[in-house]
């Protein structure tokens, strides 16, 4: 099993909701963000590109922030997700520093806190507070494993780019194009 | 032409617009262990050697510093941590692979060495003390017997803390600044002239000064040869360490790094150590705080603008 999220930029309106779900979900303290939504403007008027993205940790599999973590607090659980143990963390701030993405913060307790795909959620088969509030439903998330997953499907029929391969982290969000 | 604008509707704490989640005493505590595993380095080769008499500052006064400064460090350390109450987790595991998690055991093996070596020449430095229980005298007896093995133990250690304070950066490609593989010989090269600087300051014989200005001169030879090897593989590397260089040549902290660390902190007290080699009267006093300086803002340049640094996406 590997997870993964596959989100639609073409499809993505930036209204922000994946955000406020998450936020509710997780409890999510305020003025803190497990997701956020990027807005880039591409080129040169006239030909401009406008380019939404809602982003989050990547669940890596080469995941800088597990290697880095001096308790391994930080660690990968089945079907790629990354996880934080709070009562393991240290709040030495080494995976933050790690993250390409800066997908990680510290929450007002110390530790360390992150998406984490809503595991608890997926595990009982639900999708991610994010993907199900989505209004555009822009958002998929799936099995990249199974072939018959819509996540699958869609990467194999349309063309899609990850967030700074050349990081070496091979992320697990995909952004079709 | 392309312009790119991006509106990102996140702003968390210490991390947007620029990630600042290591401040100050992280530059403190590497400067601290750099120059710690300095002094420690020349103490135990000076000793398995023979040559403590011709080094007394060595072995004994500047290893005084050694646990204080270690300790200061540790504090640092321990009061940037954001969830204190669980730092007993460090020592519940080693994992290889985490340059933080080996770097706190030898952190730890290295400062309780340290407190034994101190000890063991406490009575050599202050004559007048007594130690007040039995047990006390029996230990440092033993250490005094075994201090060629703990100089065997300690060489080797304080190389690898040395080399870590370096590693503890390098290991994170997200921040290409630190990502280059010279940052931990560069780092264990500029602890060994922070504590030959710390060993010209106490030392009070001639030969010893001396011999540690010669050493010193060849060190900061050396460091600027890795500084300038550095910049060069960064400048001919991809976009975003072209990038990173930026900030170090071409940006916020370009004059910081020259003025403070390249010409004042390395090339003067430099030329000052050779003049006075040549028989000119200048005292030591003033190169070696130079260097300590210098090896200091070295520390808190790289941590600060490595933070700036990132990838482009």
């Amino acid at each position: 099993m590997r997870y993964a999220m596959v989100i639609d930029t073409l499809k993505c309106v930036g209204c922000s909701d994946c955000v406020v779900a998450c936020q509710t979900e997780n409890n999510v303290p305020q003025g803190y963000c497990r997701d956020w939504v990027t807005e880039s403007v591409n080129g040169v008027y006239p030909s401009i590109v406008l380019e939404l993205k809602s982003e989050r940790c990547n669940h890596c599999s080469n995941a800088p922030c597990v290697r880095c973590c001096p308790t391994g607090a930080s660690h990968t659980v089945a079907g790629g997700i990354v996880m934080v143990t709070a009562d393991e963390c240290i709040g030495c701030g080494a995976c933050i520093e790690s993250c390409p993405y800066d997908a990680r913060f510290q929450h007002p307790e110390g530790h360390v806190d992150k998406c984490t795909f809503c595991h608890h959620r997926t595990a009982k088969g639900q999708l991610p507070a994010c993907v199900s509030v989505c209004p555009t439903k822009c958002m998929y998330f799936g099995d990249l494993d199974d072939p018959t997953s819509q996540v699958s499907k869609l990467l194999k029929s349309r063309t899609h780019k990850v967030l700074a391969p050349e990081a070496g982290t091979k992320p697990h969000v995909y952004y079709l194009t | 032409m392309q312009e790119e604008i991006i509106i990102s509707g996140r702003n968390l704490p210490n991390i947007d617009p620029v990630l600042e989640v290591w401040h100050f005493p992280i530059s403190l505590y590497l400067f601290l262990g750099g120059l710690a595993a300095g002094i420690m380095f020349f103490a135990a080769l000076f000793t398995l050697l023979n040559k403590e008499k011709e080094f007394p500052a060595t072995v004994k006064y500047a290893m005084l510093v050694v646990p204080i400064a270690l300790s200061i460090g540790l504090a640092a350390l321990f009061y940037d941590l954001t969830h204190k109450l669980y730092v007993w987790r460090l020592y519940t595991t080693i994992r290889i692979e985490s340059p933080m998690s080996w770097g706190a055991w030898v952190l730890l093996i290295i400062t309780i060495l340290s407190f034994l070596w101190v000890f063991s020449y406490f009575k050599e430095m202050f004559p007048e003390w007594h130690w007040k229980f039995n047990f006390l005298n029996k230990l440092e007896s033993y250490l005094i017997k075994n201090r060629k093995s703990m100089a065997m133990v300690l060489l080797p250690l304080s190389i690898i803390l040395g080399i870590y304070t370096g590693i503890l950066l390098s290991a994170f490609n997200a921040r290409p600044l630190w990502n280059n593989a010279i940052l931990g010989p560069l780092f264990l090269i500029s602890g060994l002239s922070t504590g030959a600087a710390t060993i010209l300051l106490l030392s009070k014989s001639h030969y010893e000064r001396n011999m540690i200005s010669k050493i010193d001169i060849l060190l900061i030879a050396i460091e600027l040869f890795l500084i300038i090897h550095m910049l060069m593989g960064m400048s001919a590397g991809s976009e975003v360490q072209i990038e990173a260089l930026k900030v170090i040549v071409d940006g916020e902290f370009t004059v910081m790094f020259f003025v403070f660390v390249v010409i004042l902190g390395l090339i003067f007290p430099a030329l000052l150590e050779s003049i006075e080699l040549m028989g000119y009267k200048i005292p030591m006093a003033i190169p070696a705080i130079l260097i300590l300086i210098g090896g200091l803002i070295f520390r808190m340049v790289m941590v600060e603008a490595g933070q700036i640094t990132r990838y482009l996406y």
